[in-house]
């Protein structure tokens, strides 16, 4: 199939491109980025006034499969993600099984290649189930196609356990991915701790679970020279020991997701069980932290954690539901709202945070719009602006923090390798 | 503008619970045994007036109770206003006692059923006894009054509007017309 | 003012001028029990389902005898009985008591916002008989109602509140009611017992004892649950009581006449001297008495606010 993208600001943060160019895609490439290309095409968009991007890569995502599919399944969660622009994603492994052997990664591999309506990666884990005691064989995982290693979900309490896998991961060239959560100091929590927490008579999460887990395991990657890579980080302190180790050149990367600077822990005054995520929402000083943060590189990630959970797991008790938001569908928007159209960052920036930074952070040949390399392409209207629905949600799960929240930028057509997978209408 | 015609001004109101008040002493012969509960608000007023009116005649008082009977009222969910329930103020012994329930309207009857059971639920009267200052038909229940300050035939969608200076300022009783 | 809102959840929500109303209302409704026939018909045909999901005889029965002097029909359902036991979530028990037409749901549970998240999903009113840590509506009601039969006025009273103030719902129902009708609240517990960012609701916050007693008009002493202590924060019961129990001896430093309150029931030995909890200083009995008057008051007041016809009457 021919495409022909016409008329477009071209926005490719691995090229330095930010102008108005034409794109012509042919055998699910691209072939050239120039201006008035005049081209034969099968299909001819015309994309004047609005962006053409790289294809989002979220590489923070729950897809559930195997094992929970009533929450989510490979299909239905890529075809969530193409509605966002996404059009890669990194799965976590915290399915059922684990993908913590051959058997599963085989398995799960096979899921994808049946059903995925785009390119998904696979995350294997750090530990066997997931549990903190034993590492996998993580050369073994490397060689069926894993990109990088996590416990998400759980952190890895044994230091010398986490020192062995980041040394394990750096031989194997994977970056490791901390969920930094230390469950002594965590506990039974399930929102932030502090007035709020005080206010609504709710167990507390405090920031020290999170940032102290962040120092030890920066150390950690020091000691052993090893890339590591913080998840879904939410509040200021860890921020901070970000930026310094990265002064320090420790090969830290970071992420954030579009609740943590959409939100602070006031969502949750009514008991809304979307809201509860771990970590938590937490207080203003750390949105702002974690804005600026995005702004000065000290974190280089976007990514979703989208994280779908049924119905009946969510309309309960607020301590007896399950945590996390859904997000694919509302990365973008949620992001251009909050970070660009706020004045904060400009369109380049942004982008790179979901397209050549995970790339580069997970080895992934992605994330760009140079010639030659796979046709995977946004096409964004900026300044449109929407409305979250429940209704128009189309994962399996309906969990989201963010509906009800007004949007500006909306993803138009989802281009993936090389065919129009999604387009709004 | 609706059309308000004035029925009773402040002497005749003044009259007509004066007379009121030989009635009911003539019929019960003196005040042994008697006591006058006003149902909230007006009512409560008009049978402290009716008290004095007592006093002037026969020399001494009787006492005086203030009976509220939201709770009691069967007609509350078709009242847009939601009322505010007040207390009730019966501080003496009603059981044997011949008890005259004192009230500004009679129309319906609905409110006399209601404070019939207020009262009940208080002690058992001898006797109870019903004085009020305006009966303008067009009863639901098979209530009559004993004492009756005046009667003025209505329409429906008349309405009467008692004013007592201890409530609204003023003493008057007007008809308020359609529009 | 005129009561609109569907369900009682708690003194977070409901402005000064509903607190007065519900006040005002309760004394007209202590009269009622002052009577021989302590009944009205006010909530005639109508249904109060009781759902206890922990365990309370105090606060059901208060409840119960409420909903019974208003002539309504009482039905109690506890979880240890019920469907919940077989997995049935809050909200479908929720939905189902609304099936049966129950008009009323009176909830009691052990997590916090429960009532929040029943009454978002029935049509029927809620009343919060305790959540979690979370809120007692009508507890605060009760307590700030026999402070202001004493006082006369709430405006500038000086109330303390000791004990387990982290895991109190009784706490912090006083603190946003006795501060929307302008008390000062001191809150008074060893530190552990303190939760975090607990000034943020306008609280003064002492771990002396004598500091709690010194210049109120009323201590609200709350009742210690050793047994639910799950993290050990408490010191021992004797160390309990030698440091923060309410004994006379510490009382003839305070006020001559403050009001000595709890919520009950009482653990004599404990939180407060025997002596103390039968002296003249203590409310602890009147409580009890102007529990019904005020729950009589919200059941009356929320069974007002369903779909009523627009009709002229005399």
């Amino acid at each position: 199939m021919k495409i022909l993208i016409k008329g477009g600001l071209v926005i490719d943060p691995a090229n330095n491109l930010n102008e108005i160019m034409d794109i012509f895609i042919e055998g699910g490439r691209i072939c050239r980025v120039a201006k008035n290309i005049n081209h034969q095409a099968d299909e001819v968009i015309n994309a004047a006034g609005k962006m053409v991007i790289p294809g989002i890569i979220d590489m923070h995502v729950h897809l559930r499969e195997p094992g929970r599919e009533d929450k989510e399944t490979v299909a239905s969660g890529t075809k969530a993600g193409l509605k966002g622009g996404v059009t890669s994603i990194l799965a976590m492994p915290n399915t059922q099984p684990v993908m913590d052997k051959p058997a599963s990664i085989k398995l799960l591999k096979e899921i994808i290649q049946k059903t995925s309506q785009s390119h998904v990666f696979i995350c294997g884990a750090i530990t066997r189930e997931r549990m903190g005691k034993e590492l996998t064989k993580i050369s073994t995982l490397k060689k069926l196609g894993v990109v990088a290693i996590s416990d998400d979900g759980a952190s890895v309490d044994a230091a010398r356990l986490m020192l062995a896998a980041l040394k394990e991961a750096k031989r194997n060239k994977m970056v490791v991915i901390s969920h930094c959560e230390d469950k002594s100091l965590s506990g039974n929590g399930v929102m932030n701790l502090g007035a709020i927490s005080t206010r609504l008579g709710l167990r507390g999460i405090s920031r020290e679970s999170e940032y102290k887990r962040v120092g030890r395991d920066i150390a950690l990657a020091k000691k052993a020279n090893a890339s590591i890579h913080i998840a879904h980080v939410s509040c200021q302190e860890s921020v901070e020991l970000i930026a310094e180790a990265k002064k320090r050149k420790v090969k830290v990367t970071a992420e954030t997701c579009p609740h943590y600077f959409t939100f602070t822990e006031e969502a949750l005054l009514d008991y809304n069980t979307n809201f509860k995520i771990n970590p938590p929402l937490r207080g203003k000083e750390d949105l702002e932290a974690i804005k600026n943060a995005l702004k000065d590189g000290t974190l280089d990630v976007i990514a979703s954690d989208h994280a779908p959970h049924t119905e009946s797991e969510k309309d309960v008790e607020f301590e007896k539901a399950e945590f996390g938001t859904i997000g694919l569908e509302t990365l973008f928007a949620a992001s251009a709202t909050a970070l660009v159209h706020s004045g904060l960052m400009d369109w380049p920036d942004l982008i790179k945070k979901f397209t050549l930074n995970p790339a580069r952070i997970l080895g992934l040949d992605k994330g760009t719009l140079s010639v030659g390399s796979d046709a995977d392409i946004a096409i964004i209207e900026p300044c449109k602006e929407w409305v979250l629905k429940k209704e128009d949600i189309i994962s399996r799960s309906k969990n989201c923090a963010f509906v009800g929240t007004k949007f500006k930028g909306w993803v138009e057509y989802t281009i993936c390798a090389g065919n129009i997978a999604y387009y709004a209408k | 503008m609706k059309d308000r015609v004035l029925i009773l001004d402040k002497e005749a109101i003044s009259r007509a619970l004066m007379r009121l008040a030989h009635e009911v002493l003539e019929k019960n012969k003196g005040t042994q045994d008697l006591c006058l509960v006003g149902i909230r608000n007006r009512g409560a007023s008009l049978a402290q007036r009716l008290n004095k009116c007592i006093e002037k005649i026969e020399a001494r008082s009787v006492p005086v109770g203030i009976l509220d009977i939201t709770l009691y009222r069967d007609d509350l969910t078709l009242i847009s206003a939601k009322p505010v329930v007040h207390k009730t103020e019966i501080d003496f012994d009603i059981n044997d006692k011949i008890v005259v329930l004192v009230d500004d309207v009679l129309y319906t009857g609905r409110t006399i059923r209601a404070a019939l059971d207020a009262l009940i639920d208080l002690g058992r009267p001898r006797v109870i006894q019903l004085a009020v200052l305006i009966d303008r038909g067009h009863r639901e229940l098979p209530i009559r009054p004993d004492f009756v300050g005046k009667n003025i035939p209505t329409a429906k969608d008349e309405r009467v509007d008692v004013h007592l200076e201890e409530v609204d300022g003023v003493d008057e009783v007007l008809i308020v017309g359609k529009t | 003012m005129h009561w609109t809102k569907k369900d009682l959840l708690g003194l977070e929500y409901l402005s000064k001028e509903e607190i007065e109303l519900i006040l005002e209302t309760a004394a007209s409704f202590k009269e009622v029990s002052r009577r021989s026939i302590k009944k009205v018909p006010a909530l005639r045909g109508q249904t109060v389902v009781n759902l206890f999901y922990e365990p309370s005889t105090r606060t059901r029965v208060s409840f119960e005898v409420a909903a019974k002097r208003l002539s309504a029909d009482v039905i109690n359902i506890s979880a240890q009985e019920s469907s919940v036991r077989k997995g049935e979530t809050l909200i479908d028990t929720g939905r189902n008591i609304q099936a049966l037409k129950a008009d009323i749901i009176v909830i009691r549970h052990s997590a916090s916002g429960a009532a929040n998240i029943l009454a978002r999903n029935v049509e029927i009113s809620v009343i919060n008989a305790g959540d979690g840590w979370h809120e007692h509506p009508t507890q605060a009601l009760l307590d700030i109602f026999t402070l202001k039969e004493k006082f006369g006025h709430i405006q500038g009273l000086k109330v303390s509140i000791v004990g387990d103030i982290a895991h109190s719902r009784v706490a912090r129902s006083n603190i946003w009611g006795l501060n929307k009708l302008g008390a000062s609240v001191t809150v008074c517990a060893p530190k552990m017992l303190i939760p975090p960012g607990i000034e943020e609701m306008a609280v003064k916050v002492t771990y002396d004892i004598e500091e709690a007693l010194k210049d109120a008009d009323a201590v609200n002493v709350l009742r210690m649950q050793f047994e639910r202590d799950e993290q050990k924060a408490f010191p021992s019961q004797i160390d309990y009581f030698k440091h923060f129990g309410i004994t006379q001896e510490r009382l003839e430093k305070a006020k001559k006449d403050i009001i000595v309150m709890h919520p009950g029931p009482i653990n004599r030995g404990v939180e407060i001297s025997s002596e103390v909890a039968d002296s003249l200083n203590s409310v602890i009995l009147e409580q009890v008495t102007n529990g019904i008057a005020v729950r009589m008051a919200v059941l009356y007041l929320v069974s007002q606010t369903k779909e009523r016809k627009d009709e002229d009457t005399d």
